[in-house]
């Protein structure tokens, strides 16, 4: 048993039912119990999902309980086949189903002999994976299912397009700013010439899914979607993929070549020509994007050695973590993920632009770990942006898990150009703006308050300030005094003093300052 | 007993959307100071519980998962110990008066003995532990609380006098003896207005309570205690000479419980929600006491009255209850009484008993504004319902969130049903509260663009 106030990764179903409700006329039904199916709620408040969302719950209740669902699930099944006519009725177990142990496979073979859809029973377990990684074995599978199918029944179209093509593999609904990056990625494509084939599973049809090796490549913008699918599709299909996220001008170049070396695989015999992207990136970020150009003004300049702390998804917290030190000069002092399963890569990823790598699933572990490094600001999910708030940092949002204000109308992507341009902006508003620093430390802080007392993992006991020292501190301006407040007590602590004076203020000041 | 007759009731399929029972530790652990929750389920709860509940839980709330994990499961660890560490845990950090374990559906199903863990645990930490079953397989939404407060029922001491009942109460609960005093000498020698023992129950913020307190002391009756209290050391004590009311239409089993275990006497009345349900809410215990009222006609229609701009909004509006928090059968009735016409009642359970006062209400409510009595659809169906919504095209629907949204795509006002859980509604203060809800939505058709436009849905299909 853990003692859990708060969550990173939701539970196992969510990740399945994400992927069946975005697939087009696909419904899910959840061997579960009255009230689990809050993943409806997610959707239409959060997304302000217009159509009901294609899942439904075969109750699990005492008579379950008792006697075992015996037809309930199966005639569940049929009904909604029959109701609303779906291609596919995924049955998804939860955390309840999983310990009843019922032959749900059992249930999903009888009812597809009576049902004209097609009916799978999702393939996860619930104790061992989280929403993450249950979406993307989801995604696998229903990939696999209807790949097989049309195989068996000849119809797999396997020749390439014509032009060079793609498959956007891992769009799900309720992914942080999915529906955004979705839009730039074909934008991007497009400009370098580059159909897209496929975007799944985000609004399309299963009956398309046959087309999916039509495709030159797959993309796999986010890392914790997809990727199955994607290495599924090599082995089987021989096709390539790029697992590159494009975000942040580095990246997003790195993408370009990507696909260029790609897209040149087939160009020569197919087209008579090889594609060159070498002046489109240079164009794109030089003046598409304001990102790189901003990174050098002298607005930047003031954030050049800040110090912040990045946590997220994998895939996000990497991204932002090489935008931060690789392209603003801004010093990381903690780089982190709850992405536990994809750890290694992550270390990778980060190695050597950032002083320390945070890989748990504890929110408090952040928390103390952020009011020890006690940075400028804070790049994290929304719980890192309510610790920020506790002790007075700021902080952006980068990576789920999002509150609905992170779903938001107007036009705004992390991937590609006009990601670049978005994640600047955000960058740059999360710190305090540089003039207002200075004129801070100028006239000595703007505020009049009480010191507040804030020590999230620091418990200094016994140490007192003496009225002096305390309207020192006052002094000192906001955004820092925090930190030398705690500096000083470490000060105190380490030589034995008690009572800090002014003087040992700065003695602290002296020993601690570079 | 009277029989209920023309009222039509109906059971469907369970298939409904509602919010598990887990939800009622959000609102009872703001109730009950120094109360801590703990509920003893899987990630799934937890995440329910973190989504439903917002931003409460970035307040360090004195609620938190014992989450289960594999080896819970397959009973390679042990229960106890395992609860023990991290109540233990608990304490020190928050050191509540109280814990309050949560069973879960996985509890229920693995059958973790949480009733026989509990006294062990209490007794090594020191700390009161209650137990309350509040499960998706057997409850809905506020029933929850009605499990909580019927474990509460336990807790609370014996009533002698209650003159002494404050000191008795300091004592752990587990130390009392069963004192059995005949209190019929007492209750001669008190005054006119302590003369009943009059407990209320029901969960509502402390100034709903004063208020409804306050309502009865007008008619020279004083609540002697309030389950659940403010803390948790300051339970009612209960016993045969106590009468007991219920505010909320939802607490079958507290009443059940006080009723058997603690031979309290039950006053079934209607709830105190609108006007009409405060009064006849007030007239009822005031006739089990024998006590003869004063002025609530006249308070009635000056309420009524204060409400006449509302009531011009909604007067000869539909209204469709899709169901799911029990609360239905006491705001169906309110609305017919303001003039509304009620299509349809969903409601997850259905205590013909406890709630037969409100029905009767319900019924002549009907009768007096001459409307047609709604059909009460018990465990409803959502696919099915949302057909009849198409079909009979009400003004309002109210709702749970999953169909809110896709029902104003479709040109169907809602309401959530959430919100009336949650908003003050009781007595005769929050009348102007429950109509601001029900008014908003139509209100709010009469902006500048036009309700009737075509539908905004991607998939409609024809409604």
């Amino acid at each position: 048993m853990k003692l859990a106030y708060w969550m990173y990764a939701g539970p196992a179903h969510i990740g399945t039912l994400r992927v069946a409700s975005s697939f087009r006329n696909v419904h899910a039904i959840m061997h579960a119990p009255l009230g689990d199916d809050h993943f409806n709620v997610m959707r239409s408040m959060l997304e302000r999902e217009r159509d009901f969302t294609p899942v439904t719950a075969s109750v699990v209740d005492r008579h379950v309980l008792a006697r075992g669902s015996r037809d309930k699930v199966v005639s569940n099944i049929s009904r909604k086949g029959e109701e609303q006519c779906p291609d596919l009725i995924v049955l998804t177990p939860t955390c309840t189903s999983s310990i009843l142990q019922e032959d749900l496979q059992n249930f999903v073979d009888r009812a597809s002999l009576y049902s004209e859809s097609d009916v799978i029973l999702a393939d996860v377990n619930h104790y061992r994976v989280n929403e993450l990684q249950a979406s993307d074995k989801t995604l696998d599978q229903i990939v696999r299912y209807y790949l097989e199918r049309a195989q068996k029944e000849g119809i797999l179209n396997r020749s390439l397009t014509d032009i060079p093509s793609a498959n956007i593999i891992g769009i799900l609904t309720l992914g942080f700013h999915n529906q955004h990056d979705c839009r730039e990625l074909k934008r991007l494509s497009r400009e370098s010439g580059v159909s897209i084939n496929l975007i799944i599973p985000e609004g399309e049809f299963l009956r398309n899914i046959k087309y999916l090796p039509r495709a030159w490549f797959n993309v796999v913008p986010y890392r914790e979607i997809g990727l199955m699918s994607a290495t599924f599709l090599e082995k089987e299909y021989g096709m390539p993929y790029i697992s590159t996220v494009p975000i942040g001008i580095s990246n997003t170049a790195d993408f370009i070549t990507q696909v260029e070396n790609l897209v040149n695989l087939w160009t020569p015999i197919i087209l008579g020509k090889r594609v060159k992207y070498a002046l489109y990136i240079e164009n794109q970020t030089r003046f598409v994007s304001q990102a790189a150009w901003f990174a050098r003004s002298i607005d930047c300049q003031n954030l050049a050695g800040k110090e912040a702390v990045v946590f997220g998804d994998a895939t996000h917290a990497a991204s932002i973590t090489k935008i931060l030190a690789g392209e603003m000069g801004i010093h990381v002092s903690c780089s982190g993920t709850y992405c536990k399963h994809d750890m290694e890569r992550f270390h990778e990823q980060v190695q050597g632009l950032c002083d320390e790598v945070l890989i748990t699933e504890d929110h408090t572990r952040v928390g103390d770990t952020i009011a020890r490094i006690d940075p400028s600001a804070i790049f994290g999910t929304q719980m890192e942006r309510h610790i920020g708030k506790r002790i007075d940092i700021p902080c952006g949002v980068i990576s789920s898990p999002v509150h609905i204000q992170n779903f938001p109308l107007g036009y705004r992507p992390f991937l590609g150009y006009e990601g670049t341009n978005q994640i600047s902006d955000l960058i740059y508003n999360s710190f305090n703006l540089g003039m207002e620093d200075h004129l801070s430390d100028v006239f000595g802080g703007h505020d009049t308050k009480e010191i507040s007392t804030k020590s999230l993992s620091l418990d200094i006991g016994n140490i007192c300030w003496t009225p002096e020292a305390e309207l020192e501190l006052t002094r000192i301006p906001g955004f820092v005094r925090g930190k030398i407040k705690k500096n000083t007590e470490v000060f105190a602590r380490k030589n034995d003093i008690s009572e800090i004076t002014v003087d040992v203020m700065y003695a602290a000041k002296e020993r601690l300052d570079p | 007993m009277k029989t209920l007759e023309g009222l039509a009731f109906e059971c469907e399929t369970g298939n409904y959307h509602t919010f598990c029972p887990i939800s009622c530790v959000a609102w009872l652990y703001q109730k009950i100071e120094d109360s801590f929750f703990l509920v003893v389920g899987t990630k799934t709860c937890g995440y329910f519980l973190q989504n439903a509940l917002g931003v409460t839980i970035f307040a360090e709330p004195r609620y938190a998962m014992a989450e289960l994990e594999e080896g819970d499961i397959s009973a390679q660890l042990n229960d106890q110990k395992e609860l023990e560490r991290i109540c233990l845990r608990i304490k020190n950090d928050r050191n509540p008066s109280v814990i309050v374990w949560i069973g879960t559906c996985t509890t229920e199903i693995v059958k973790m003995d949480l009733e026989g863990i509990a006294p062990k645990v209490e007794k090594q930490i020191g700390i009161p532990i209650v137990v309350a079953r509040a499960n998706g397989l057997d409850y809905a939404f506020t029933q929850g609380e009605d499990t909580v407060l019927a474990a509460m029922v336990h807790r609370c001491p014996e009533y002698k006098h209650c003159n002494t009942n404050r000191k008795e109460q300091k004592k752990p609960p587990h130390e009392f003896a069963m004192q059995k005093i005949s209190s019929k000498e007492s209750t001669f020698e008190q005054s006119q207005l302590t003369r009943f023992n009059l407990v209320l129950f029901g969960s509502l913020p402390s100034s709903v309570a004063s208020q409804l307190s306050l309502e009865l002391k007008r008619q020279s009756i004083s609540v002697s205690g309030w389950l659940p209290s403010q803390k948790y050391s300051e339970l009612p004590g209960l016993g045969e000479n106590v009468y007991v009311c219920g505010v909320n239409p939802f607490l079958s089993r507290t009443a059940t419980t006080l009723m058997r275990r603690k031979r309290c006497q039950l006053i079934g009345a209607p709830f105190p929600i609108g006007p009409d349900g405060t009064r006849a809410w007030i007239e009822k215990i005031c006739s089990v006491l024998q006590v003869k009222t004063t002025g609530l006609e006249e308070r009635e229609n000056q309420l009524w009255e204060n409400v006449k701009d509302y009531l011009r909004v909604i007067e000869g509006k539909s209204v469709f209850l899709m169901g799911d928090n029990l609360l239905e059968i006491s705001l169906a009735r309110f609305s017919i009484r303001c003039g509304m016409i009620v299509y349809e009642i969903g409601i997850p359970y259905m205590d013909r008993r406890y709630q037969a006062a409100e029905l009767f209400l319900l019924q002549a409510t009907c009768q007096k504004m001459g409307t047609p009595l709604p059909r009460i659809v018990e465990k409803p169906d959502n696919y099915g319902q949302v057909q009849r919504i198409h079909e009979l095209k009400p003004h309002l629907a109210i709702t749970g969130m999953a169909h809110a949204n896709p029902l104003e795509a479709r040109n169907i006002d809602t309401k959530w049903s959430v919100e009336f859980t949650f908003a003050q509604i009781h007595g005769s203060s929050n009348v102007r509260s429950i109509l601001e809800l029900v008014t908003r939505p139509l209100r709010r058709g009469k902006g500048n663009f036009d309700s009737r436009s075509p539908s905004l849905s991607k998939q409609t299909t024809g409604f």
